[in-house]
Order: structure tokens, then sequence, then C-alpha cells
């Protein structure tokens, strides 16, 4: 007997994004993909409800980019609203709580702000959902238990059962998102909730300055024909002197990636 | 007997056709409200009808002879027939005027029927095959029963039933002619003709007796300030009234097909078909009555629409498919040719706009280049502050440093492309060359807007529209020169409906001035024979064929025109946003172009638009070169004679750093 698929409560949670260029206010792409993979839950899986969820300031530039994602199909997006400098979490952990769905989609990470992306994990952690990153589609969702595809390097991916309600992330291997049409978002609604403020006191404390390109590690090609060249290029990068710690302590963890970070450069030996 | 029963026949016909008429004009009156004076409508009719109609249909002459005798012959013999037949006024002398009307509508019958004898494809067949018969059941009919008023025949000449054989004739010949007009026939287009002349919604694309050719190509704006203006059309009664109105005058005469590049090319476009979809959705039903070319590569008789059905599904089928609308290159070659003066291209972006603001489906790169539009304000999203970094070596004059100048040079984005470049290059050349006081805007210009509104974009349009606006509102400067002819037409003729009001010009009109001034002098030429490919954002749109071969004519140049060029000349497949969209046909449009460019025997092409270039130099295996005027000319200048330049050697050395 085939269980019943029924429709799910999906939230896609989305932030105020950042062209990598002219650092104007858009939709962010991972969590357009986030929606656009929503959506297309919805088609897949009759009766499904797709909500949109944004904690943040209101104004002229981020409203202009939170309809970008409602002009791809939605009536509303709920805005927890809340003073420059709060910290999302909180706002955003009581407002799933209270009423929560089956799945949370997000993008990895935001393209502005900390950009660290911990939120989602900070939120799975207080909820006490399982959090699966990296999401390139939902297969079923069956009696409470989601089939996922995990996207994996290369074009790799792993199958996953979890049981809702989950936090799923989704980065570049998503699919695109659909374009945002003008009417709708236009039309489209705002249900605004100002929440408490409560600051978001590390960040407070940073010092944000743009960020260096980082240095890379050059791979040397010694390769005499096309093909070796060709292999070099398309082989999995050989890590040869990784090493799988197993039940150590937290500090000989820290002590070992420290160890590395020192012979890697990264912190001043 | 005929005496009692054609006034009952007239005025019956009469009757009917005013039916007929109420029930079309509450067919058009669906569409949304579009004001247009009615009185001054009408009282231009006359002149609009007998110079800028009779333009257009002028340019086949038997056609124009054919309808000049057809259609002249039946006003008068209409009307002198009512009043001999109908009111009963038996004058000799009106009696010979209507023996003499009928004759010529007779003729020029004549000459319909020997066209629909074997008619080209693009004439539509069905119902039009029997109008010369009827034409010339009406013009027989009422000769003959007009002869014994004039006292040619006895009044009771032959018996009884050759008069009711007469007046069968005569029925179907009023049938066709009057009770047609209004209720739907071949002879519909002079009703609704008319009223479109009348009421067109570009009255100023009319010429007027105080001189003007008349010219009206810009796209009208929408208002997106109120919400409740629909974004694009939806559904047939989404278009003005007039629009509608001007659907139901086309005569299915094709001429718009025969010039469509996207037609010609296999694409599922027939400017023809679109309009008589158009008139499908504004009655309501299926096309499977029409009998003309189809869409390539789409049966008749799949689609069907009401005037409040959607013209595009978002899934499945209506009235027409998306890649119709999307196939057309905005090369306004249909409109050119149309003799009711139908404007296909409003029709086709209004329906775009629809697709792209409600629906969210432009397809092909539409999206993405739209995204990098709004992003990045420039098509290929490349960062705004890299504008000028082809002219690092020129040290060009910015705005910004300047506030003043003579010649605001407007690069468009071009600006971004290594090809254009080059052309760019050559036109600072040539200023510089001409001691032109000109200067840019650098990073502070914007795309024009020209790609986004023909993909329907409107707001993306209006908000870029706006900011250059803006921009250029902060300096001073007597015009506009750019080397896009596209940026030209937006800058020149739709910035002004909202608030941007410029003097611009094409390049190749600025250097014909600057040639005629006496500012350049040109070697001679000594490469081999050139012809000259027309732009359509240049030509049609802004209607400059000369200034570009005065320029090649100062270059020494011949120019080799191909069969299409001009007013007539073919689209290269660049415009209206259709690269980006790429709907696949049988062929390429710029392929037949180069073909065209072929049949000359010209191993140059020379080209006035970034556009252009780009399409025609994407031929594989061309026989020609492609190569801007902006190029030829710097190429060929050389120092002006002493007296007309006095800091020659100076001039000399910018020139030549520049290249």
């Amino acid at each position: 007997m085939r269980p019943e698929q029924q429709g799910v409560e999906v939230a896609v949670l989305v932030s105020v994004g950042r062209h990598p260029i002219t650092g104007r206010a858009r939709r962010a792409d991972q969590d357009a993909r986030g929606l656009e993979l929503a959506l297309g839950l919805g088609h897949q899986l009759p009766g499904s409800r797709v909500s949109l969820l944004h904690a943040g300031v209101l104004d002229e530039a981020s409203e202009a980019s939170l309809r970008g994602y409602l002009g791809m199909g939605l009536e509303t997006l709920t805005l927890l609203e809340q003073t420059e400098g709060a910290d999302a979490i909180p706002a955003l952990a009581e407002h799933l709580a209270a009423a929560p769905p089956q799945l949370v989609i997000t993008g990895a990470r935001a393209e502005r702000g900390e950009g660290s992306g911990l939120l989602p994990y900070a939120l799975a952690e207080r909820l006490g959902w399982p959090l699966v990153s990296g999401l390139a589609a939902v297969e079923t969702v069956e009696n409470g238990v989601a089939t996922l595809l995990q996207a994996l390097p290369r074009g790799q991916r792993r199958r996953l059962k979890v049981r809702l309600p989950a936090i799923l992330t989704v980065d570049a291997a998503a699919p695109a998102p659909r374009q945002s049409a003008f009417g709708p978002a236009r039309r489209a609604e705002l249900e605004v909730t100002p929440v408490a403020a409560e600051p978001d006191r590390e960040l407070a404390q940073w010092r944000l300055a743009p960020a260096r390109k980082r240095p890379k590690r050059l791979k040397i090609v010694k390769a005499a024909s096309a093909r070796d060249r060709f292999k070099a290029a398309a082989a999995k990068a050989e890590g040869g002197s990784g090493q799988v710690l197993e039940g150590v302590s937290a500090e000989q963890g820290a002590e070992a990636i420290y160890k590395l970070l020192k012979e890697e450069g990264v912190l001043p030996r | 007997m005929l005496n009692t029963i054609l006034p009952i026949l007239i005025f019956a016909a009469l009757a009917l056709a005013a039916v007929g008429a109420g029930r079309r004009v509450r067919l058009w009156r669906q569409g949304r409200p579009s004001p247009v004076p009615l009185l001054k409508g009408l009282a231009a009719l006359p002149r609009r009808y007998l110079v800028d109609l009779h333009h257009v249909v002028a340019r086949d002459k038997v056609m124009s002879n054919t309808h000049v005798a057809t259609a002249g012959g039946f006003v008068a013999a209409a009307v002198l027939m009512i009043l001999v037949h109908g009111l009963g006024l038996a004058n000799p002398v009106l009696g010979a005027l209507l023996l003499a009307a009928s004759a010529c509508m007779f003729v020029g019958s004549l000459f319909v029927a020997r066209r629909r004898r074997d008619p080209p494809a693009r004439l539509s067949r069905g119902p039009w095959m029997r109008l010369p018969k009827s034409l010339m059941a009406f013009s027989l009919g009422v000769f003959l029963i007009t002869l014994p008023t004039v006292g040619i025949l006895p009044p009771d000449a032959g018996s009884w039933i050759l008069a009711l054989v007469l007046a069968a004739v005569v029925v179907w010949g009023l049938a066709e002619m009057v009770v047609g007009m209004t209720w739907g026939g071949p002879m519909k287009h002079a009703f609704a003709g008319a009223l479109h002349l009348a009421f067109h919604r570009r009255p100023e694309r009319f010429s007027s007796k105080a001189g003007g050719e008349g010219r009206s190509t810009g796209l009208k704006a929408l208002d997106l300030e109120n919400e409740a203006t629909p974004l694009g059309v939806e559904t047939p009664s989404d278009f003005t009234w007039n629009q509608l109105l001007g659907f139901d005058a086309c005569v299915q005469c094709g001429r718009c097909e025969a010039v469509c590049p996207a037609f010609a090319a296999g694409q599922p476009l027939n400017p023809k078909k679109l309009i008589q979809d158009m008139v499908v959705g504004l009655a309501g039903g299926s096309d499977a009555g029409y009998a003309g070319s189809p869409y390539p590569g789409k049966p008749v008789g799949e689609h069907h629409g009401n005037p409040h059905g959607p013209i595009v599904a978002r899934q499945g089928t209506a009235l027409v498919d998306a890649e119709t609308l999307w196939s057309c290159t905005t090369c306004r070659a249909c409109v050119e040719e149309c003799p009711m003066m139908i404007e296909h291209v409003d029709a086709i972006v209004d329906m775009r706009r629809h697709l792209t603001l409600e629906h969210g489906n432009t397809p092909g790169k539409g999206a993405e280049v739209l995204d990098n539009l709004i992003a990045t304000d420039n098509p290929g999203g490349f960062d705004p502050g890299s504008r000028l970094h082809w002219a690092a070596d020129l040290n060009l004059p910015r705005m910004a440093d300047l506030g003043q100048v003579d010649v605001l040079l407007w690069l468009g984005d071009g600006a971004f492309d290594m090809r254009n470049q080059r052309t760019l290059r050559a036109l600072v050349k040539v200023l510089r060359a001409a001691e032109v006081d000109f200067a840019v805007l650098g990073d502070e210009e914007r795309d024009s807007g020209d790609v986004a509104r023909r993909l329907g974009d409107e707001a993306t349009f209006q908000s870029l529209a706006r900011r250059n606006i803006a921009t250029l509102s902060r300096y001073r400067f007597q015009r506009i020169v750019t080397c896009d002819p596209h940026s030209f037409h937006v800058l020149g003729n739709e910035y002004s409906e909202l608030g941007g009001h410029y003097a611009v010009q094409h390049h190749s009109t600025f250097i014909a001035e600057l040639y005629d001034a006496g500012r350049l002098a040109f070697s001679p030429w000594k490469g081999g024979s050139v012809t000259y490919h027309d732009p359509c954002y240049l030509g049609r749109y802004n209607g400059e064929y000369e200034a570009p071969r005065r320029v090649l004519e100062a270059l020494g140049i011949q120019v080799a025109e191909m069969e299409r060029s001009g007013f007539r000349s073919r689209c290269c497949g660049g415009g209206g946003g259709a690269p980006i969209i790429d709907i696949p046909g049988e062929r390429r449009i710029p392929d037949m172009r180069m073909n065209d460019v072929k049949e000359t025997g010209a191993e140059l092409v020379a080209v006035g638009c970034p556009q252009c270039t780009a399409m025609l130099e994407g031929v594989v295996d061309a026989s020609a070169e492609v190569r801007d005027i902006a190029e030829l000319v710097a190429d060929a200048l050389v120092a002006r004679p002493a007296a007309a330049a006095p800091r020659r050697s100076a001039d000399k050395t910018t020139a030549e750093e520049v290249i």
C-alpha cells in the first residue's frame, strides 16, 4: 500500500540580499532558490502551503527586495519588524515555535550582515529540529518523514530521510529561481508584526570591514599531455595528509585544528 | 416592378447595415477607454485617407489604381443609387453619373478579379475570393437597373423574369457591399478602416497640411503610479477600443507578412495572422475561419479566444502562443507597409508587458537580462564603474567635470562590447578631428531602457529612464549624439513622455553636418563596392535615410543599394530583444540579410548600429565585411586644408593617438 502523500506547511526564511557587483539590495540568490524549491514542492504535493518569513528592518530598499520574492507568486510575507542591529534568531525562533511549519527552507548564508551561515544552525539548536544543508530536492513527504536529496560536491547526491519538522538550507545546487514579476510583487502584502528587539550585543562589538580576497593555494600541475592536465583538473582534490580524529575530547580536537591552522599559515606561528 | 422593389431593397440593406454597425461598435467598445477628438478625427478623415493611406497604397501602382477605380466608383455609385433608386430622383443627369460610376467600379472589379486569379501567397483566400464577383454583381446590377432611368432602355424592357434576376443580382451586391460592411465580410475593412483612420490612437503619425510627414514611433508609457491600470494586455478587452477598431480594419493584404523578418525566417509569427487572431478574440471564436498563411509551424484551427479570456494561456493554448509574440524584432516593417495604418508593434509590446510584468515569464535570457538591468543598469551585468574602461587611454572629457558642452556623446551599452568599442573609438577620433566640443557621461550613463521596454518590462524601463533624465537634467548641452539608434530612438522619442526633451542625433547625421560645414576632410575611397544597411531604429523609427548615404557619398563611395533598403530595409534580427529571447526558426534573420548584401556584390556593408554590427558580423561565411560608418570615416580622415584648420598639426597628432 502506497502511503498517502499530503501537502506540507513550508516556511521560507528570506533575507535582503546584496548584489555582488553593485551592492544594491535585491532578493538574495540562495533564499530565492529556497523559495523556488518550496514553490516546486507546492506544485508536487497539492495542498501544500508556502509562507514567507523575514525578520529585519522595514525601509524602502528592504521592501523592494522583499517584494522581489513576492513577485515569484506569493500573496503575503510575514515581516517581523525589528530595529537596526537586532538579533533575528530569537524573533524567528519564537515565531516558528508558535506555529511550527513542517519544513523551514532558507539559503545557506545571507548576502549582507555577518553572512556567517550560522542562522539555520542556531535556529535548529533552539527549536531542537534536525537540519540538512545543501538541499537539492525534496522527493517525498510521507507520514511526517521527508525524503531529501542532498547535494555533494561534483554533482553527487545523497538521499536522506529526515523526521519533520526540519530546517533545510539550500545553496547554488538548488534550482534557479523563477523570474520575479512586477505586478504580483506590487500587489502582494507585507504583514508587519513588530517584535521585541533583542539587540545583537555580540555583533555590536564587531568591527566590520570589506572582505579581502583570501589567499588560495595554487595547485601546481606538472602534466606532459592534455589528457594528464584534464585528469588533474577533473580529479577530486586529494587530501592525502588529512586526518580523521575519532573519540577525542573537545580540547584535543581544538588543539589539532589549531596546529593545522598554524601549519597552513592562517594563524601566526 | 423594379421601381417598387428597389427602394425597399436599398433601405432594407441600409437599415440592416445600421444594425450591424451598432453591433460592431459594441464589439469595439469592449476595449478600454481612449479619449480621441471625435469630430476633429472625422474632419481629418478625408486627408488621412487621400494622402497618408494613399501614399502607402500607391507603392503598388496597379493595385492603387484598381482600388481608386473600385472604391471611388463604389462610393459614388452607392450615394447616387440611394438618390436615384432609393429616393426616386430619376434625373437623367444623376442617372448618367450613376452609370459612369458603376461602369468605373466594374472596370476596377475586373482588375480585382485578375489579381484573384492566381493570388500571391500573402493574400488571404476564403471569403476574399468571392469579392471580385460581388463587386461585379453590384456594379453590373446597378448599371443595368439604371439604364431605363436615363432612357436607354424602355422602363418595361424585358420580362418579369429578367427583372427578378436583376433584382437578385442587386440583392447579392447590396448584401456584400452594404450589409457585409458592418456584419463582417471582406467589405468590413471599409467601415472599420474609415473609423480607424478617424479615431487612430496615434493621430500625430499622419501628415498635416502645414507640411511635416508625420511620424509617431515611440511606445506609449504605462501609468505605473495608478495601480488600477492593467500592466499590459491580458485579454482582447484590455486593448483600447481604438486598437480593437484598428485590428478590425485589416484587409488581409499580407503586405506585413511579405516584409516580416520573423515570418521569413520561419519563426512562428505572421503579423497578418496576429491581427486576425485579435479580431477572433474581439468577436469570440476560433481561428479556423482564417484563410491566409498560418504562423510558420502552427496549424490553423487549434486556437480560440474571447474578449474577456486570456490571449496567452499560462498553460496550454489560448488565442496566441507566447513564442509568437516573442518572435517579433520590433522592426516596424509591418507598420510601415500596412495600408490600414495598423500598429502591430504597439499591440505586441502591450501583450509582452503582461507576460513579463504579470506572468514573470520572459523567455530565453530575458529574465537574466532584466535582472542585470535592475542590478547593474546594463544588460550584460557588468560593473557600471567599468563603462569607460575601453577609453582609459583616450582621456575623454566628462560631463561631471565640464557641466556644459555642445555635444553630449551618448555611448550606449555598446561601451561594454569589444566590437562596438572600435566604433566608439573611431567616432571619438572623428569628433576630435572636427574639434567638436563634446563630453561623455561616463559612469553616470545607464542603459537607455530600450531592451527592457521591448521585453515588456515597463517598470525597469521607467526606472532607468527617470534616473537618466535626472542625470541629464544636471548638465547643459545643445544636443545628444549617439552611434546607437536604439538609444537615439528612446532618448529622442520615448523619454519625452516621462519629461525628458532632447535634441538627439545619430552619429551619421552629425558627421554629415560636420562634413557639410567643412570641418572634416576625407581621402578618396580606395576600397571595393559598398552597400548600406539601414538600421530599423534609424530609418523606419526616425526617418533618417539620407544622412548615412550623404556621409558615404562624401567618402567617395557609391552605394550599391540592396533591393530592400530605405524604408523597406530588412531587419538584422537584433531588435526588440529578439537575440535575447532567441525563438528558433528555420533560418536566421541575419543570414538572410547578408544574402541581400551578397546579391549586390558588395565587398563591404556599412552599418550604423551596434546591434546590426553584432548580428551581421555573426554570419558565418559572409561575403562582405561589416563596418560602422564611423569607422569608415575615421579611416578616411585627412587633415583639412590649411585655411580651414589653423591648428592642423595639433589635430593630426590627437587623431592618430586615438586609434
